[in-house]
């Protein structure tokens, strides 16, 4: 039988991979989608408390529409970032970019 | 009764399906596969929402993840990928540095799914709404109409703040 721990576990393991993809990743655009999976991981929390917890309301699926607005403005964002780094070091290497290092 | 067991059935595919593409986005060596794989990912997620009943949703997450922002990262990947395929997407160099993130995740991981697995949550067996379109619609415009507008500012200064980034800025 299916049940919210279910879920919350499947979420738990995604966020975990992208944990796992941020940290390890030396790529910018990989650690920008692992950051991508993670948000996934909280969508999914999200639908199914609102699914388990409170089904006649929609606030769950709300929250979740307004994670997906941000994730879309986060990633446009990144993008560009990582687009205008690469004119300048010509790299996606993060360990290149190191110049606020003391 | 066998309803639920197809209902779990599914459940096991999409989630294994889901977790498999996420580990093989990770794992990749090429950046173009994990871009592919990502895309597989987000379709397994939104199969999720379709079975948790948020049809909406899963569509939104359809449109907005597997169609508009996999192909902005697909763009990205293009424009800046100059070395050959095979070596664009390596762990770190620094095995310290690997060892630590795969560390702190299984950590999380495993700490995270053993409290959830052992504690009683409550879970109410009722009906899902009928038309969550119209209570979604409801409620934007209702209780989180300020939360909505903010929204509506915020993508505006990111795409306008993308395109300024992306084209470079004069420096006068």
């Amino acid at each position: 039988m299916i049940g919210l721990n279910h879920y919350l576990i499947l979420g738990t393991c995604l966020f975990g991979i992208g944990i796992y993809g941020v940290l390890s990743k030396r790529n910018a655009i990989a650690v920008l989608m692992s950051v991508e999976l993670m948000l996934n991981a909280a969508n999914i929390n999200f639908v199914a408390v609102n699914h388990f917890i409170r089904p006649d309301q929609a606030i769950g699926q709300l929250f979740a529409i307004f994670v997906i607005v941000v994730a879309a403005a986060e990633v446009a964002v990144g993008l560009a970032l990582i687009l205008s780094i690469y004119r300048h070091a010509s790299s996606t290497n993060l360990n290149d970019f190191n110049l606020m290092k003391w | 009764m066998s309803g639920m067991i197809i209902n779990d059935l599914v459940f096991v595919a999409v989630a294994g399906f889901t977790l498999l593409s996420a580990l093989g986005m990770v794992l990749s060596r090429n950046i173009v596969h994990s871009a592919l794989a990502l895309i597989l990912t987000f379709l397994g997620v939104a199969a999720l929402f379709f079975n948790l009943g948020a049809g909406f949703l899963g569509l939104v997450q359809i449109l907005v993840y597997a169609g508009a922002i996999s192909v902005l990262i697909i763009f990205a990947i293009m424009l800046v990928m100059h070395s050959e395929p095979a070596r664009t997407n390596l762990f770190n160099t620094s095995l310290g540095t690997h060892l630590a993130g795969a560390y702190i995740a299984a950590l999380l991981t495993l700490s995270l799914s053993l409290a959830i697995w052992f504690s009683e949550l409550p879970q109410i067996k009722g009906k899902t709404v009928e038309d969550a379109v119209g209570m979604l619609a409801q409620l934007f415009m209702g209780n989180y109409v300020i939360a909505f507008e903010a929204a509506a500012v915020l993508l505006l200064v990111s795409v306008v703040g993308a395109i300024i980034l992306a084209r470079g800025a004069k420096q006068s």
